[in-house]
């Protein structure tokens, strides 16, 4: 067995910060089972990213693995993410819901009353991924309803079979969880390394990728040392399978600076990892990979970190997805007193959550109860001082103050210039700054901003064209109208006749289907309705002059 | 004969040069021209790019590219309702001019909206049909008529047309009633069905 830090060097990257973490509060338990809620609201997609198809209806009883629903992203054509039942129980209704997930929208969710017997479908049989080719490996992996567990949330077997296409090289498995709360992945390796080193062959072999390497912070020796002897005992997966430790801060974890740091290649702006050969999935989305084929399982569940100050036993659960947080965080033992605000994903990167009946869905990686002193609010803003701290500490290599100066000045042209669009948001620059100013909040505002002007634009112009074609289209009317009245007189008899023919067009029932006489009841009608809604508008508006 | 020689070789090289100077100065004024020319073109472009393309006749011109010409020719440039404060801020500092308040003659902002028509109330007039500037909306005579949403530019001119008074500016369609947000379906034959 290699030692840690012997054989492995560890590779850094520019900028980034060195919080505080919170790991070990978590990580002193073992991943839990839980216990079955009485109600799950299991989230299918917001309305408007796609078309939804659900295939239960309410009153329906369904049993575990169960296919529910499944949603058609609009964007591209084969990306579908089917959602399956976490256990059994009867659909009681279909409701738009929060769910906790960075989207901040309402979802359309399953609510499924659970009857507590666990009852589930006979799994698919477990297959050989080896004996499987690649397109085999993605419909499997597209089939389980498989989504980015990093938090992304982007359909995994689009990602593996875009890249499949475009020949990558080399496959990145990123166990790299530079949040300080957020533990669920080092768990889940901790424990079930083998799966995910299974899963990242599987990935790996889906993708048709050359190599397979296994980032990994190097503070975690645990979680080293099992991945080390997972890929020992697989003798098959150790020939190609490589575990390179990163430097072990924030954020190491995001994508293209996990590429950077592993294969030494930085993304130009704008561009996919996909298309330098480079392909990165989620230690998660390798073990839900691994459930889905060799053990047959959809993705029911996921692991999510409970952790802050106002809980007595922070831990890691195996999260059945449409679970509430509120029950997440009640068999955590959570005194409501202590809790000032709950908070999804990471201290640095995440969002507060407006309800705690938010239901947990595949990208809920991390929830905290946060204290009072916790997480606080920043303290109150004072001018920049030009230290330039944060210009250290961003990861991309912006300037963070030259982007602070032109957002207050929306200077627009200079902000995209200064790769405003490259601001990853990690909040880094948030970190160090001595004068608590909210840039990522404010780099978010102007982004917002100027994709708003974009779409304006690219609308207006399509508006032009379309008025530009309704000109064309009247003019050439017009030059053929005389010929048109011309014509028309000698039609005209016949049709009359016609008309008079088909006045009353009945079947033989007697019943009527359209007529003009009909038709022009229904308009009298409809005339008059509207005569006598003015009228009354015009009376009422008269007696209200009247008395002044 | 010498005499003679050099009288036409001056008189020749003369012509020649006068000839020369006047298509070389023709060049020049043509090359003028074509500038101012295309100078106000590019100026009408630009404008017109200012502006929001909603062809909503407000302004008193038959669509925007017309305003844009009269802006370009010396009209005021806050006449403009649709695009507010925003679209006269960004003429002003195009056109180096003072900023000016909205013209309330030609009408308020009002938030960007789109037309929906209440189907069941629609008698099928056609009236809305040809009063919509961009051609979003579709139907026939005495059939039932409907908006497409996303070439809506919300300007209005179909509300007024419509002699039932069936056509609301709403800010989203999906507010519409009866807007289908899920689809049902009970057997479908899906990927990953299981039994």
């Amino acid at each position: 067995m290699l030692g840690v830090g012997t054989s492995l060097s560890t590779r850094r990257t520019a900028g980034g910060i060195k919080p505080p973490t919170y790991k070990e509060h978590s990580l002193r338990s073992r991943i839990m089972p839980m216990p079955i809620p009485p109600q799950l609201k299991i989230p299918v997609g917001a309305t408007k990213s796609g078309t939804i198809t659900l295939c239960i209806a309410a009153g329906d009883h369904v049993h575990k693995y169960q296919k529910l629903a499944q949603l058609q992203m609009s964007a591209q054509g084969r990306s579908c993410i089917p959602v399956h039942a976490p256990t059994s129980g009867i659909v009681s209704a279909i409701e738009e819901a929060y769910v906790a997930d960075h989207s901040q929208q309402k979802q359309v969710c399953i609510v499924l009353t659970t009857d507590g017997l666990d009852t589930s479908l006979p799994l698919e049989p477990a297959v050989d991924y080896r004996q499987l080719a690649s397109e085999e490996l993605v419909t499997a992996i597209r089939r389980a309803g498989i989504v980015g567990m990093g938090g992304a949330g982007f359909p995994a077997a689009d990602k593996i079979d875009s890249a499949a296409h475009q020949a990558v090289d080399l496959l990145i498995i990123n166990a790299a969880e530079c949040e300080p709360y957020i533990s669920a992945d080092e768990a889940l390796i901790r424990e079930r390394a083998e799966g995910v080193v299974t899963g990242a062959a599987i990935l790996q072999r889906a993708s048709s990728a050359r190599r397979c390497v296994i980032a990994i912070e190097s503070s975690k020796p645990d979680a080293i040392q099992a991945l080390e002897q997972a890929i020992e005992a697989q003798t098959n997966i150790a020939e190609n399978c490589e575990l390179i430790l990163v430097a072990s801060k924030y954020p190491a974890g995001s994508e293209k600076q996990l590429i950077q740091s592993v294969a030494g290649i930085e993304i130009p702006s704008g561009q996919l990892p996909a298309r330098h050969g480079v392909l990165v999935h989620n230690a998660g989305t390798s073990y839900a990979a691994f459930q889905a084929v060799a053990q047959g399982k959809p993705c029911i569940s996921r692991i999510t970190t409970l952790s802050g100050q106002a809980l007595k036993t922070p831990k890691n659960f195996e999260a059945l997805i449409g679970c509430s947080v509120e029950f997440l965080f009640d068999i955590c033992g959570i005194d409501k007193s202590l809790r000032a605000k709950t908070v999804l994903g990471g201290s640095l990167m995440g969002l507060q959550l407006p309800s705690d009946n938010a239901a947990v869905s595949k990208t809920t990686n991390c929830l905290i109860a946060a204290g009072s002193a916790e997480l606080a609010p920043p303290a109150e803003t004072q001018a920049c001082i030009r230290c330039g701290f944060c210009a250290d500490a961003c990861p991309v290599r912006l300037l963070p103050q030259q982007l602070l100066a032109f957002s207050k000045t929306e200077n627009n042209s200079q902000l995209l210039e200064h790769g405003l669009m490259d601001c990853i948001e990690c909040g880094a620059c948030d970190y160090v700054c001595p004068s608590h100013i909210p840039l990522v909040s404010i780099y978010q505002d102007s982004k917002a901003a100027i994709e708003a002007g974009r779409t304006n634009h690219e609308r207006s112009e399509a508006w032009q064209q379309r008025f530009q074609y309704h000109q064309y289209r009247i003019k050439k009317e017009k030059d053929q109208a005389p010929t048109r009245t011309k014509a028309a007189p000698a039609n005209k008899p016949a049709a009359e006749s016609g008309e008079s023919g088909e006045s009353v067009s009945s079947n033989g029932d007697g019943q009527e289907f359209f007529s003009k006489e009909k038709a022009s009841r229904e308009i009298a009608a409809a005339v008059a309705r509207v005569k006598a809604r003015r009228a009354e508008s015009k009376s009422v508006a008269s007696e209200q002059d009247k008395p002044k | 004969m010498l005499p003679l020689n050099t009288f036409w070789l001056v008189q020749l090289s003369l012509s020649g040069a006068l000839i020369l100077a006047t298509s070389l100065l023709l060049l020049k004024i043509y090359k003028y021209l074509c500038y101012q020319l295309t100078a106000q073109k590019s100026l009408v472009t630009q404008i017109n790019r200012v502006l929001p393309q909603t062809q909503c006749g407000q302004c008193g011109h038959p669509g925007c590219l017309p305003y844009a010409r009269a802006i370009s020719e010396g009209e005021a440039s806050n006449r403009c309702p649709p695009g507010g404060h925003e679209t006269i801020l960004e003429l002003a500092e195009l056109l180096n001019d003072p900023v000016l308040n909205l013209d309330p003659s030609h009408g308020q902002f009002k938030e960007f909206s789109v037309a929906v028509i209440r189907e069941d109330e629609c008698i099928g007039c056609t009236k809305c049909i040809q009063a919509c500037p961009v051609d979003a909306i579709l139907g026939g005579p005495k059939l039932m008529h409907t908006v497409i949403e996303a070439e809506c530019t919300g300007c209005d001119l179909c509300v007024e047309p419509c002699p039932v008074d069936c056509i609301d500016m709403l800010k989203h369609y999906e507010d519409a009633p009866g807007h289908p947000a899920v689809i049902f379906s009970k057997n479908h034959d899906m990927q990953g069905a299981r039994p």
